[in-house]
């Protein structure tokens, strides 16, 4: 039997976090430079393909009448549904003081951040026209017509960037006692970047009073925005009247997908950042156990409401969409549906095994297998309702071009870009919270033991 | 007359503790616990409750914050919507209440971060330069206790912190 281990070593000293954390900020070694490079080249494919398209239009994209949204929609879904598990996920355990999202939650934000950079750039490069994407901002046009604000596209554009906005501002503030260390132990450039942004934090307590009230409130604020922000994507589906998208329980369908696959990008980041900072103190398997068994509950969620949309669609009336949910099944797009069914449904019970929880490697090989679920998951909203509609003229099979894909595959390059340097200039553990991590267990230990001490029967009486 | 300035940076916050609870005690004649600032390197509940009520008015800023967002998001929307009166709405509401309420919400918090967050930077009072009593050592490990006293009531607030262990005493002059 395994025995359960501590978060983190209580005994662990406060200077040692210090030198720890810091420790990764120094220069990087060649596989980080290997890394970047991947990444670089990845987003390089991404910038050919878009310098492409925005030459000849979208043409070799693919995308026509009835595919009108397409790989890049999916992958916009898929990276705002990323997004959400930094951003919400340390909200939520921040205020119900669960500490063990400490040592975790930093990067866990930026992820959220630079999910929804990546995901911002979509529907820019979807529309084609890149130039006119000023329509879509909320402001009055020449001839005095303003954007239709009944859409839930404009909702969309209100929502994301409410939360890319609030997200930046939660990472930044939960940031700020941090670059005041790293002000305190740099030097060069980094001083001076640190001391910049740092905005004179000292740490005293009228400073500490204020954070603490601004930060739960913060965390107050994003709990429901985030929550609403899926919503209005689901919306931008569910209030058509395509089968397969106009379900009453798409947003909290969308709600749970992504923080599926955000636990999941959690996991795999959790995994990479333990290994190359050689973060083993910090990032511990019993954290990394809490974290999978909170991605089984949600996986579970999602699997229940997946269940829930194929139920009512067979047993309802509605013709259209219970030929689509066969479709599906069975149709071109059956190897997609029954891949993500099984990377998202079957695979997730990994996770219920301890000895699994526990192995860092098969943790990582998982969550590559949700994230393709969720992928998946994305791709199967969007491209079988259009290519399966009402009108059975239009039906017609359509599979993504090298032009999408090269895009596709290069915001997983830009989002690498992001993420690999932000590791490398701000910490990616919060030094002070990890502190105060250690501080509050070490005195529970201490106060269990005096309590124990005061409790312990006399034996000696009693014999 | 308040001219001196002094830092005693302690080991834990148990010997800070001990330090603050004597001085609130006036133990030294003439300091008061208004006169102290606390640094540490963590956030501390507790121990900030021997330095007496302080209060923070930042929830203040994020209500008006939010409010703003409520009212002018409404009014934005209300008003641009207004402007399609001349054309013909074919029956639906010129200024349609759901989706105005999607969009009223998302203001609602965009303001109300926003307001959080200049409240934060404006009650904290960030952007001060750092006086020389600042210590590096307080974003490692240490607890500072910084006291504005009069001169004469120097070496007995040294002698107070002598007494919990003080690891380091820096003063200096702010006439």
């Amino acid at each position: 039997m395994i025995v359960s281990e501590k978060d983190i070593n209580e005994q662990i000293k406060w200077a040692q976090i210090n030198t720890d954390v810091l420790r990764s900020l120094e220069n990087p070694r060649k596989a980080y430079w290997v890394a970047l490079f991947i990444c670089f080249a990845m987003f390089s494919c991404a910038v050919v393909a878009e310098v492409y398209q925005y030459q000849v239009g979208l043409g070799p994209t693919n995308l026509n009448n009835p595919h009108m949204w397409d790989m890049y929609i999916a992958t916009f879904v898929f990276w705002i549904g990323m997004s959400h598990s930094g951003t919400l996920l340390s909200a939520i355990l921040h205020i119900i003081h669960a500490d063990w999202r400490k040592p975790i939650y930093r990067f866990a934000e930026a992820m959220t951040t630079f999910s929804l950079l990546t995901a911002g750039f979509f529907p820019m490069i979807h529309l084609g026209r890149v130039w006119n994407l000023y329509w879509v901002l909320p402001y009055v046009s020449d001839r005095g017509h303003w954007p239709n604000f009944r859409s839930p596209l404009a909702w969309d554009a209100f929502a994301i960037s409410t939360y890319l906005s609030a997200s930046m501002l939660f990472l930044f503030i939960g940031m700020i006692p941090d670059l005041a260390i790293c002000r305190d132990n740099t030097t060069g450039w980094r001083k001076k970047l640190y001391t910049a942004i740092s905005l004179g934090w000292t740490g005293n307590d009228r400073q500490w009073r204020t954070f603490r009230k601004t930060y739960l409130l913060m965390a107050c604020f994003l709990i429901p925005l985030a929550v609403s922000v899926h919503s209005i994507v689901s919306s931008d589906f569910a209030v058509s009247i395509m089968p397969g998208w106009h379900i009453t329980s798409f947003p909290p369908y969308f709600v749970a997908g992504a923080l599926y696959s955000g636990c999941a990008a959690i996991i795999t980041l959790f995994v990479l950042l333990r290994y190359f900072f050689r973060f083993e103190e910090y990032m511990t398997t019993a954290i990394m156990e809490k974290t999978a068994k909170l991605t089984f509950a949600i996986a579970m969620v999602w699997t229940y409401l997946n269940l829930i949309e194929f139920g009512a669609t067979w047993y309802g009336h509605n013709m259209y969409d219970k030929e689509l949910l066969i479709a599906k099944a069975t149709g071109p797009y059956a190897w997609v549906f029954w891949t993500m069914i099984f990377c998202g449904m079957v695979v997730p019970f990994a996770l219920a095994v301890q000895k699994f929880r526990r192995h860092m490697p098969t943790m990582f090989v998982v969550s590559l297998f949700l994230n393709l679920s969720m992928y998946f998951e994305r791709w199967m909203i969007v491209a079988p309702t259009l290519s399966m509609s009402h009108q059975s003229h239009q039906w017609d099979v359509m599979w993504p071009s090298i032009v999408q894909w090269a895009i596709v595959f290069g915001s997983f390059g830009w989002f690498g870009i992001l993420f690999l340097i932000f590791v490398k200039v701000f910490p990616s553990i919060s030094m002070y919270e990890v502190k105060e991590m250690v501080y509050h267990r070490k005195r529970e230990a201490e106060l269990e033991g005096a309590s124990a001490a005061t409790n312990k029967p006399n034996l000696e009486g009693a014999s | 007359m308040k001219n001196y300035r002094i830092l005693g940076l302690f080991n834990n916050f148990e010997e800070a503790f001990s330090a603050l609870h004597d001085i609130r005690a006036s133990k030294v004649p003439g300091v008061t616990i208004d006169d102290v600032t606390l640094n540490s390197p963590i956030e501390h509940p507790e121990i900030e409750e021997v330095l007496g009520d302080r209060p923070c008015h930042l929830p203040k800023f994020t209500l008006a914050g939010a409010m703003f967002g409520l009212v002018f998001g409404f009014l934005f929307l209300a008003s641009a919507q207004a402007t399609f009166l001349v054309q013909p709405q074919g029956g639906k509401p010129v200024i349609p209440l759901p989706s105005n309420f999607v969009l009223v919400y998302e203001m609602i918090i965009f303001f109300g971060v926003w307001a959080t967050f200049f409240a934060f930077l404006f009650l904290s009072r960030l952007f001060r330069k750092r006086h020389n009593l600042y210590s590096e050592k307080v974003s490692l490990d240490q607890i500072g206790v910084i006291v504005e006293l009069d001169k004469s009531k120097l070496d007995s607030l040294k002698d107070l912190f002598k007494q919990h262990k003080v690891l380091e005493i820096r003063e200096e002059d702010i006439r």
